[in-house]
């Protein structure tokens, strides 16, 4: 019988076969933890009795969440973080660096076949470089960084294939808010998804990045993409670690499988306060708004903040909205400073904040006031979730928030990209 | 072991912002901080109301969203020791056992608010006092039982220094 790229990942983990189902105490390649959870896992760690970690080089801090801190207290916590990765000899990624999932699969240091934890539930979008990535809490993150182990329950997986050619305007991230509004927050609680099909396929890396990151809105615990030769060749260009790529066996057993056609796709909006709450911005209807974030470790890329320069380019942003723009990381922003897009998008009002999380949780940066109407190209929309639970969140796509930004309400960026 | 205590009765969907903001996670380590703050979006008087040994009873999907381990610890802080729910989302399922907050999946659309809960943690079974009925939880895994039974995975790798091995009952 064939095994799943979950199945496979864990047997190479664990040296021995399993199938979903079994559960396995596995060796985890790398551990990520970020300054909102890491601070607990140090807690952990002295109250564990910690005394080294299994491997420094696989234990990987990052300062994005609130990056740079806004509160005596918040320093404190990331103090705590430098102490130990100094006493540890581990590497931590300071404010500005960028979002923690940016840096993961842009510095290389996860690689294709790779089983990764990490202390943030977005760890799962290495999947779309062909890692088994997963989120855990604080306490884990300890007990996996001193013995390099994690148990985990193989999960079951369910195939998604995205059959079809994406009309222009519309983008991944239409494609996993549709996808989360068919299988809902929790339709895939405890399971892996691969997703496959010719939209899959065609898209660019960073293009998928937005996909598996939005695995867990559906309550998966993965989120996986086989590798392909751009993904191959995406990886060599960053990383000096040589590795394997695990593929599926063609008689692979699936939970289902599920197929969705997106060539008549629309820009998809998610309504507050569920990410599955889904509506074509067709049938959406007036909704004023008065902040547009651009950013996060869903679309802070580069491809993101292209298409928005392009919307925004010789125009003004409606002057009852900010335009907040948090590129994905340093190299990023790099890149949107060369190519003009900064140039372009502060010009035009935006306001660029540091390479981080940005608004995204709420902790600095952007909170919105009472009754505002946000949209936004993060992954989640809950109330309260961006500081202020009296605020309205929309979560769209880089084009649709660039679009919307300059009108001053909801729009579908259709219309710009003629 | 047997737990006593009163259900309050929350729906689907449940996510960890709600559990706490992350708004206040960021800023301390204070869990009784933390504690005043709970369900505090979508229950303001929440922490007011709860008394220690407490149950939260939900429905699908308790716990969803960020991996925050805040949100099981809080809830203990703010006396809550359990979580009873139709199902519960996995990085807080995981949570809740490691921090010795008791979590249990099965059936609880008939639980009410305020009825009198009490479980036995060894046999599953769940009985409304109130309403005079017994629902039978969905089993743990043996690792999860062990974890608890230890208190948490911060004492059990004190005492063991490495993960149960599955399959294998430690005596
Ligand atoms: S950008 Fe938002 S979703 Fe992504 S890691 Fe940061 S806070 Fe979490």
């Amino acid at each position: 019988m064939g095994k799943t790229i979950a199945e496979k990942i864990f047997e190479r983990k664990t040296g021995f076969p399993v199938k979903a189902g079994d559960l396995v105490i596995a060796r985890i390649d790398m551990a990520m933890g970020q300054d909102g959870t890491t601070p607990l896992a140090i807690q952990s760690f002295e109250e564990m009795g910690g005394k080294k970690v299994f491997d420094p080089s696989r234990i990987i801090f990052i300062i994005d969440h609130n990056a740079p801190s806004q509160l005596e207290a918040i320093s404190q916590l990331h103090d705590n973080m430098r102490k130990f990765a100094e006493n540890y000899g581990l590497t931590i990624y300071e404010v500005g660096c960028g979002v923690c999932h940016e840096i993961m699969v842009a510095k290389g240091l996860v690689v294709p076949g790779d089983l990764v934890i990490g202390a943030d539930s977005h760890t799962c979008t290495y999947g779309a470089i062909g890692a088994f990535s997963t989120g855990v809490g604080s306490t884990e993150l300890a007990a996996a960084m001193i013995s390099g182990q994690l148990w985990f329950k193989v999960p079951e997986t369910i195939l998604i294939r995205i059959n079809g050619t994406l009309p222009p305007g519309v983008y991944s991230k239409d494609v996993i808010l549709y996808l989360a509004s068919q299988i809902g927050a929790d339709g895939a609680t405890y399971q892996a998804i691969e997703f496959t099909g010719p939209i899959i396929d065609r898209l660019s890396v960073e293009e998928r990045l937005t996909i598996s990151n939005m695995a867990v809105e559906l309550g998966a615990k993965a989120g996986i993409i086989a590798p392909d030769e751009k993904t191959l060749t995406w990886v060599k260009q960053r990383t000096i670690k040589s590795f394997e790529p695990i593929y599926p066996d063609p008689d692979a057993v699936y939970l289902k499988e599920l197929t969705y056609d997106c060539s008549t796709l629309t820009p998809q909006v998610a309504l507050p306060h569920r990410v599955d709450t889904v509506t074509s911005i067709d049938s959406l209807g007036e909704v004023v708004i008065q902040e547009a974030y651009l950013g996060t470790c869903t679309n802070g890329r580069s491809v993101d903040i292209e298409v928005a320069a392009k919307i925004l380019q010789d125009k003004k942003v409606h002057p009852k909205v900010r335009l907040i723009v948090a590129p994905a990381s340093k190299e990023i922003l790099l890149e949107a400073i060369e190519k003009g897009w900064i140039e372009t998008i502060v010009k035009a009002g935006g306001v660029l904040v540091t390479p981080g999380c940005g608004p995204c949780v709420g902790t600095h940066q952007g909170v919105p006031g009472d009754g505002w109407n946000v949209v936004s190209t993060a992954n989640r929309n809950f109330k309260g979730r961006m500081g202020n639970n009296k605020a309205f969140i929309y979560l769209a796509s880089p084009a649709t928030v660039a679009a919307s930004a300059l009108e001053g309400k909801i729009t579908d960026p259709r219309k710009y990209l003629r | 072991m047997i737990l006593k205590g009163k259900a309050h009765i929350f729906g689907d969907d449940i996510n960890t912002d709600y559990i706490i903001s992350g708004k206040y996670k960021f800023k301390t380590l204070d869990m009784n901080e933390l504690g005043k703050h709970v369900m505090e979006d979508i229950d303001p008087q929440f922490s007011q109301k709860v008394e220690i040994g407490d149950f939260i009873v939900a429905g699908k999907n308790f716990g969803c969203g960020s991996s925050r381990e805040q949100a099981p610890r809080a809830l203990l802080a703010s006396g809550i020791r359990g979580v009873i729910a139709s199902s519960i989302a996995r990085i807080f399922f995981r949570n809740a056992i490691n921090c010795g907050l008791v979590a249990l999946e099965c059936d609880t659309s008939r639980i009410q608010s305020g009825d009198e809960m009490e479980i036995n943690l060894t046999t599953g079974k769940i009985n409304d006092l109130t309403q005079n009925f017994t629902i039978e939880a969905a089993p743990l895994p043996e690792v999860m039982i062990q974890i608890l039974n230890e208190g948490g995975l911060v004492s059990y790798f004190k005492k063991h220094g490495s993960f149960p091995e599955p399959g294998k009952s430690q005596s």
